[in-house]
């Protein structure tokens, strides 16, 4: 004990403590700056590829949002509508109402003559046309005999024309509009008898193989009915199994084998998932494919174990003085966790809940295993009608070779990230509701 | 009755000092260092809690060893030792805390009144809500300071309606001496307070379900010594009502606020005597040495 003497100091001699730091203080000062550089570099690098990910989705989905529709002038021809004339709905629905289109066709330009002209210029409207004048009479039978200007709905590629994406100076057999159909046009343009029109056709229907007429609105009542169910099946179960593993499970050989499960699976590629969806779901339980019950089945598979993980991380990050407090009042282990440790534990466990329900929402592989992958014309009503997702949605329009589709494929990419920033926005909003409690 | 209390505590102080000094030169028998006996009389005359034979084990670690000593109806205890020594290991078995330490095992006996502590029919919530418990760091619910009190008679049911409810709340406070100082600002949250309030909250919570025994580990260790004297009165005046058992590091401390001492040292009790005795006159060398400050 005694033999270290207080004097030997272990600095070499005639250096003092002051200048052998400044010494090396050069060397830190720069070796903080260079990290520091390194740190912006690797932000503005991040930054630069989301602002050209947001430019380019933005820049290309942006005119989606926007429609040509045409101006006809249409006679309800009554001789047409209800020739028995007793308006008979049987009747009304089943119409000619195209005829009708037709012939305000001819009435914007009366010396369009033969065949082939006509029938180029019944392409400058969509086939669309015909149901909405349907639409219209079927909701009010007093326009039949009655003559009225009508916005309708054109085809796909005057609406691609018209935004200035088909190349007039290109020869017109490589043109999909032909030189009639550009004349046609820009008279119409010229009139004021062509305008873009905000696109409710986008958020009202459904899938369809005219992309003039093809909606999201599908695929979004689909993730919608899919989201549900998954968060009414994993954020429950989720919650309970961590609670249970972290508060009351006994730590042994099975809650460790149990844990180490749980954290695999975290990692197994979702489309295994779908595989055991297929498996399980479809062909064992017989559930029927594209249901958003199933879709939501796999997707809450694939999200439990995040929400457990990040529950249980919630859980262990309660200090334990809480729990002792409480069990120290002679509170039971369920109330000492319902009072205290879960209220305190929420917010953690909303926000990976959340973070797990935003990767459930952009998740299309699994859900591509169990058929939500199909055509789908009509909206789903319930969560067993077939129905795909805003992801798959994407997904298949991305394929299709029509410009109108490209266009729609970045609104729904931006309809998709919106879906997901109001979800993690929520998450903030719960996340500090929770915490003001305590 | 607050001043008189401290003032007693200090002039205890000063016989405390010089008694040390005096029994250098005495000659009374003292008993060896090797000796692992408990010297002194465990047993007293109106017995609230009663230990026999307790032995604690962390997994193989033999924490307690063998300690057997009563808890005298409304008396102030304190465990003093060491650190590592077992107080709060042996504190925690008395209303059974160690429960929720999965490798800890409690053999031999504990009784609160009549009643086996360890026995199977003895329900935990039952007997922590008998014997209550304040810790070493002020640990107030992340609540109002309202709620914090009124937590413990909610979960057991002790109050039909609100107004009870208040005047419970407002009652515990006023005998945690803390009423003063929060009655306006019952709604804020309780971890808003000073250390030293917090702990008098945390004690407020104990009393506010009326126990038998308060547990108090080391619960002035975070506090001031003007938090610790207010906390210490308080003591003082619980004990009319209530067993408190008390560890601390702080010999005048247990000086000052307990009638009988017991003295750990790695896991047995070397000895227990009335506080008095066990500061003026050690019968252990251990114990002797501990007092003295001549402990390591
Ligand atoms: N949870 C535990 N697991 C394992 N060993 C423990 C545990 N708690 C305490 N021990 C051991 O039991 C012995 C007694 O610990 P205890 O906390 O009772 O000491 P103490 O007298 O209260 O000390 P201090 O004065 O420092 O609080 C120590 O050796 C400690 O290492
Ligand atoms: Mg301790």
């Amino acid at each position: 004990m005694n033999k270290l003497k207080p004097s030997a100091a272990p600095v070499a001699p005639g250096r003092d403590i002051k200048t052998i730091v400044n010494a090396s203080l050069k060397r830190r000062h720069a070796a903080e700056r260079r990290f520091r550089w390194y740190g912006l570099i690797a932000i503005g690098l991040g930054l630069i590829f989301v602002a050209l990910m947001f430019t380019n989705i933005i820049g290309k989905g942006y005119p989606a949002f926007w429609q040509a529709y045409v101006q006809v002038p249409i006679t309800f021809d009554p001789a047409v509508i209800d020739p028995q004339g007793n308006r008979d709905p049987k009747a009304i629905e089943t119409a000619d109402y195209a005829a009708l289109v037709r012939a305000g066709m001819r009435q914007l330009f009366p010396a369009v003559q033969g065949r082939l002209e006509l029938r180029a210029l019944y392409g400058l409207i969509s086939s669309d046309a015909a149901y909405e004048l349907q639409r219209q009479v079927q909701q009010n039978p007093a326009l039949i005999g009655a003559s009225q200007e009508v916005w309708l709905l054109t085809s796909a590629t005057v609406d691609t024309f018209v935004k200035g994406n088909i190349d007039r100076t290109l020869d017109e057999t490589e043109r999909l509009v032909k030189d009639n159909q550009i004349e046609w046009i820009d008279k119409l343009l010229a009139a004021g008898k062509i305008q873009k029109q905000f696109n409710t056709v986008l958020f009202g229907n459904g899938d369809s193989r005219e992309p003039e007429q093809a909606g999201i609105r599908g695929a979004l009542m689909g993730s919608f009915f899919t989201l549900v169910v998954t968060f009414l099946l994993s954020f429950p179960i989720g919650v309970a199994t961590a609670v249970y593993l972290e508060e009351f499970a006994p730590k042994n050989r099975w809650t460790d084998l149990i844990e180490v499960n749980i954290n695999n699976l975290a990692a197994v590629p979702s489309i295994v998932f779908g595989l055991l969806g297929l498996a399980v779901f479809i062909n064992f339980f017989g559930l029927p494919r594209s249901a958003p019950l199933v879709g939501g089945l796999v997707l809450s598979l694939m999200t439990l174990p995040v929400i457990i993980i990040a529950g249980r991380a919630a859980l262990t990050s309660v200090p334990p003085s809480i729990r002792e407090a409480a069990l120290g009042m002679g509170a039971s282990k369920l109330q000492t966790v319902g009072h205290h440790v879960l209220p305190l534990a929420m917010p953690g466990m909303l926000t990976g809940s959340i973070i797990g329900m935003a990767r459930a929402l952009g998740e299309s592989a699994p859900l591509l295993m169990i058929g939500m992958v199909a055509f789908i014309v009509d909206v789903p009503k319930s969560f067993m009608d077939p129905a795909t997702v805003l992801p798959v949605q994407i997904y298949l329009w991305s394929d299709l070779p029509e410009r109108a589709f490209v266009e729609r494929t970045s609104a729904a990419i931006m309809v998709l990230l919106a879906f997901m920033i109001l979800m993690n926005g929520l998450a903030i909003v719960l996340r500090k509701r929770f915490e003001r409690r305590w | 009755m607050s001043t008189t209390a401290v003032e007693t505590a200090v002039s205890l102080d000063n016989a405390l000092s010089t008694a040390i000094g005096a029994r250098k030169q005495s000659s009374v028998e003292v008993t060896d260092y090797d000796s692992r006996q408990t010297v002194g009389k465990i047993t007293v005359d109106h017995p609230k809690m009663i230990c026999r034979e307790v032995n604690v084990y962390y997994g193989e670690k033999h924490a307690i060893k063998n300690v057997g000593l009563d808890i005298g109806t409304n008396e102030v205890i304190a465990f003093i030792g060491p650190s590592g020594c077992g107080k709060s290991t042996f504190l925690r078995c008395l209303n059974r805390m160690n429960d929720t330490i999965p490798i800890c095992r409690v053999t031999g006996q504990i009784k609160l009144d009549d009643d086996d502590v360890y026995d199977k029919s003895i329900d935990v919530v039952q007997l922590r809500a008998r014997v209550g418990m304040v810790f070493q760091k002020p640990n107030p619910f992340p609540k109002s300071i309202y709620e914090n009190v009124a937590y413990g008679p909610r979960i057991h049911g002790m109050v039909n309606n609100k107004t009870e409810l208040d005047e419970l709340v407002r009652d515990s406070l006023e005998r945690a001496g803390l009423i003063k100082e929060v009655e306006k600002r019952l709604d804020e949250p309780g971890t808003s307070l000073s250390g030293g309030q917090q702990q008098r909250l945390c004690i407020a919570r104990a009393i506010a379900v009326n126990p038998e025994v308060i547990l108090m580990d080391e619960p002035c260790s975070a506090l001031d010594p003007i938090a610790t004297a207010k906390i210490e009165e308080l003591i003082d005046e619980l004990r009319e009502n209530y067993t408190i058992v008390i560890v601390t590091h702080s010999m005048q401390q247990a000086a000052r606020v307990s009638q009988r001492t017991a003295y750990f040292h790695l896991g047995d009790l070397i000895e227990i005597g009335d506080t008095d005795q066990i500061f003026t006159n050690p019968r252990h060398k251990l114990t002797e040495d501990y007092i003295t400050g001549r402990f390591g």
